[in-house]
């Protein structure tokens, strides 16, 4: 593995892609058979006490990348995907396994087709204020 | 590699998170906007199409080329330790539209971003969250060099409902772009109070 930070060497050229392609690290699959579609903002936690899931050898390097990004900060889907230079679709995949395996759990956003709390909202506001 | 040695540390805190969209046309200042406010530098991330871009897509004379990859661009802005705001701009082209509604989902609000110089592009955009009913609130990038038009010129340009906030702003300047996003809050939450209203009389 390298130490580049994206964990990629870069001796191959940007235009040929990614020389692992995508559909490789998810073994074929599109989506996640348990899990709900993700949201973008979704957080992905890292449970706690799981040591050393670099050691488990089912994980692909990816499931282990994301197990890391996400230990000490939960991290949002979309995070995680720019993070790694994953497509969402793959990190997707790839956190449903994490969750099924009780590596990781996930946090729903606000429910879709409801606005949040008004006092969320006022917070929003003051929060912004602030900055 | 390490990986936690967890078991006694604190559980980190799980913000609640919140997400508005940035849409418009193609160079207005989407992502300007959103690397202004964001404490991260924007990020890109991307969603690889293969079933849902096929008929849509002409790739005469690149059949070699099976998947398209379309990058949204996103920053995140820390509200309070555990309240955060992320902002996505929206793709810019029409045929990936169906990558708005998964980012309209749940989404709190959205900004329009227009260019006077060509309110058109930012027409699909208006319409959009018209039909959605995602309160939104128009910012008029004020370009240099570009012809001033007071917020009344461009509603009555952009037929928007009344009580859709217009405001000019400078997608550069941190503060105009923070008050482009509190009037989208602020318009969401009139929103649903007078949305109740009815409800309860």
């Amino acid at each position: 593995m390298s130490h580049d930070g994206n964990g990629t060497p870069h001796w191959f050229d940007d235009d040929a892609g990614p020389v692992v392609r995508p559909y490789a690290m998810t073994r074929g699959r599109t989506s996640s058979a348990s899990q709900h579609r993700l949201d973008l903002i979704a957080l992905v936690v890292a449970e706690q006490g799981v040591d050393e899931a670099g050691a488990d050898r089912t994980l692909a390097p990816e499931h282990v990348a994301i197990v890391e990004l996400c230990q000490d900060t939960p991290q949002s889907v979309a995070e995680l995907a720019s993070e790694l230079d994953l497509p969402v679709g793959v990190v997707r995949v790839l956190v449903g396994d994490l969750a099924d395996d009780d590596l990781v759990h996930v946090s729903r956003p606000v429910p879709p087709a409801q606005l949040p709390d008004e006092s969320i909202l006022r917070d929003v506001i003051s929060g912004l204020r602030a900055l | 590699m390490v990986i936690g040695r967890s078991g006694r540390r604190k559980p980190p805190v799980e913000p609640v998170t919140l997400k508005m969209l940035v849409a418009g046309g193609f160079g207005v200042g989407k992502t300007t906007l959103v690397g202004s406010v964001s404490e991260i530098r924007p990020l890109r991330t991307e969603e690889t199409l293969s079933e849902a871009g096929r008929p849509v897509d002409d790739t005469e004379g690149i059949e070699g080329k099976s998947t398209t990859t379309v990058a949204m661009d996103f920053g995140r802005i820390t509200l309070r330790e555990d309240l955060v705001l992320y902002l996505f701009g929206t793709p810019g082209q029409d045929r990936f539209w169906f990558l708005w509604d998964e980012l309209a989902t749940g989404a709190l609000g959205g900004v329009v971003l227009a260019d006077t110089r060509r309110l058109e592009d930012c027409f699909a955009a208006v319409d959009y969250f018209e039909r959605r009913g995602i309160p939104f609130a128009i910012g008029v990038n004020c370009f240099d060099g570009a012809e001033r038009y007071p917020a009344d010129a461009v509603r009555g340009a952009l037929d928007l409902d009344d009580g859709v906030p217009v405001v000019l702003c400078d997608a550069r300047d941190r503060e105009s772009v923070k008050e482009v996003l509190i009037t989208v809050v602020e318009h969401a939450m009139n929103r649903a109070a007078a949305e109740r209203e009815p409800a309860t009389t």
